[in-house]
């Protein structure tokens, strides 16, 4: 007789890796019994992009660009860092819903109206009526271009 | 001041997730599929509302689908998986501890006074930052605190946020179904609903209690009947459990019987394939996929295992006694290890012995058993067996499949994942956990 496979199965429910990647700068010097480093008071932590582009990690995601109308500062093919935390202000790029779209637009606030517009003048700007359904997702805090 | 206790419950999680990168199917029916697009596991409010109910089979729902314009997903548990990290990550910093309790549930404790400014601010920031909707319950226990969050889900006039911890928590318990308690499951709410006492002949345990004798059964249908029920009759037809229950609900916390973490068992990678197998070659590559991922699970925890099984068996719904067939080897291995290649080696091995041709198989595994800490492993005495080297070179493996997906780097024998891989015909982008996935806009 077989051995009965189903009776076997025990489900596991792995955990889920939380730990952040941390680079810890290590001791110049490690003889010991030779001279301290000069250097050696003076160690800091390398340069981490992330804390640079990053400020509300869980809130944070990252985007690509589709499209030129937004040409001048974001390119076709860029990621874009989106802060969904931020309260999106006149002038911010953002990520908007727009007719069932993710799109990337600058919003402008001017008298109470509010507009979508590319930075490229071949794009109509979008003015925001109440029937138009908007949503604002995220506010774009950089764009990344890659030069090679 | 006392403790207070919350259950942070995702609306519709698996839809939730695959709303919040496509915002658009916002109050569109949404559903979300099995492993293998087998059955409905996740349904949002306007699916629920067409009749689609849960673990209905795909292929029976498809009519609804199709002529409600249903958006369906196969489960992208990678997605998942990230997004309620973000989210549970978020609620604890609004709280003095948290207690997650399954992908899309963790209960909380909250500081009194504040909690319910707490639970709405929890609500709204959750719903920003990664655009999943939750509800709060809020009670002195656990089971209240549950029962809040339930309540919370399935009104939402209330606005998310159920508060149970105040004098007027009776109100909602009475018109609590009892079958929706924690803990009730249904067997028991069968029996509470009914009105025959089932063992007339057990000794009275009413008197016992100083109660009078009551000969007709207590017919329970609602939370507050269950709470009102005296000890000895709980007791005596729930057993102890249920008293804690029934404790609970009268908002003392019973801590959970179990307070230790129960040590591993054992890891089991199975799945059934897409479609039918029925050579060894082909049950070889799956065995092996299996034990790449089984070697990853226990690496992943700084475990080892020194105990295999393979398993194989035809599908349970073939009628013929002569088409049905499920086998499994064992072996204990020489050490514990969680070395990938020693690991496929043994898989295929044992799945040789497993083997009988001639039939169609549905599904292949492994359980990995008899685990250990890397840390309580004792140090291998087999001569040339270099670990260091071996522990250096998974690191690395891992790390590269981590980075660039899994299955980059593979042992031989898994010479294509995709046929293994389970049916995921419309699979979502994994967001937040791949560069080359991340949600597209559009400029124009």
């Amino acid at each position: 007789m077989g051995m009965s496979a189903h009776k076997l199965i025990i489900t596991t429910v792995s955990k889920a890796e939380t730990g952040a990647r941390v680079s810890l700068a290590s001791y110049l010097c490690c003889v010991p019994a030779g001279f301290p480093s000069p250097a050696s008071d003076y160690v800091e932590s390398e340069i981490d992009l992330n804390d640079w582009l990053i400020t509300n990690k869980l809130a944070t995601y990252i985007v690509r660009v589709e499209g030129d109308s937004m040409a001048g500062e974001i390119h076709s093919g860029d990621r874009l860092i989106v802060d969904r935390s931020l309260e999106p202000r006149h002038g911010d790029v953002v990520i908007a819903c727009l007719d069932g779209e993710m799109t990337v637009k600058r919003l402008i606030v001017e008298d109470g109206r509010r507009l979508l517009v590319a930075d490229n003048p071949d794009y109509p700007p979008i003015e925001l009526n109440g029937e138009q359904e908007l949503l604002i997702w995220g506010v774009v805090t950089s764009s990344i271009h890659r030069l090679r | 001041m006392q403790q207070l206790f919350g259950l942070i419950d995702a609306d519709s999680f698996y839809v939730s997730c695959e709303r919040a990168f496509q915002p658009a199917l916002e109050v569109k029916p949404v559903v979300v599929l099995s492993n293998n697009d087998g059955n409905i596991v996740a349904r949002s409010r306007e699916s629920k509302a067409l009749g689609i109910t849960m673990g209905m089979p795909f292929f029976k729902a498809k009519p609804i689908i199709e002529k409600h314009n249903v958006t369906w997903f196969s489960s992208n548990y990678t997605l998942y998986g990230s997004l309620s990290r973000r989210v549970f990550d978020t609620i604890d910093r609004f709280v003095p501890a948290l207690e997650h309790y399954s992908i899309d549930e963790g209960f909380v404790h909250f500081d009194p006074g504040q909690h319910e400014r707490d639970a709405h601010e929890i609500r709204q920031t959750v719903r920003q930052w990664t655009g999943i909707p939750v509800s709060v319950g809020i009670g002195s226990t656990k089971v209240l605190a549950k029962i809040a969050s339930t309540i919370a889900k399935k009104h939402p006039e209330y606005g998310g946020v159920v508060d149970l911890s105040g004098a007027d928590a009776d109100r909602y318990l009475q018109d609590f179904d009892v079958s929706d308690v924690w803990g009730i499951g249904p067997r028991y709410s069968q029996f509470l609903k009914s009105d025959d006492e089932p063992d007339a002949a057990q000794p009275d345990l009413w008197e016992g209690a100083g109660l009078s004798r009551i000969r007709q059964k207590l017919k329970v249908e609602t939370a507050l009947e269950l709470k009102r029920c005296p000890d000895a009759w709980v007791r005596k037809h729930l057993t102890i459990k249920g008293l804690r229950l029934v404790w609970e609900l009268r908002g003392i916390s019973c801590p959970p019987l179990e307070v230790f973490e129960q040590p591993r068992k054992g890891i089991c990678c199975s799945r059934s394939f897409g479609r039918p197998v029925t050579t060894v070659e082909e049950l070889g590559e799956a065995v092996a996929m299996h034990a790449v991922r089984g070697g990853e699970k226990l690496r992943r925890q700084h475990l080892a295992a020194s105990h295999m099984t393979v398993f194989i068996s035809t599908s349970r719904f073939r009628q013929n006694p002569d088409e049905i067939y499920s086998g499994g080897a064992s072996w204990r291995l020489p050490y514990p290890t969680s070395y990938t290649p020693v690991l496929v080696a043994a898989a295929q091995a044992l799945l040789k012995r497993a083997y009988k041709p001639d039939f169609v198989y549905h599904k292949a595994g492994i359980f990995l058993s008899d685990i250990v800490a890397d840390s309580e492993r004792q140090q291998n005495v087999f001569a040339g067996i270099d670990d260091e080297r071996r522990t250096r070179l998974m690191e690395a493996v891992d790390q590269i499949n981590r980075k660039h997906g899994r299955y980059t780097l593979r042992p031989l024998a898994v010479s294509d994942e995709r046929g293994w891989e389970m049916r995921r015909r419309n699979l979502s982008p994994c967001y937040t956990t791949r560069l080359g996935e991340v949600l597209k806009v559009k400029a124009c």
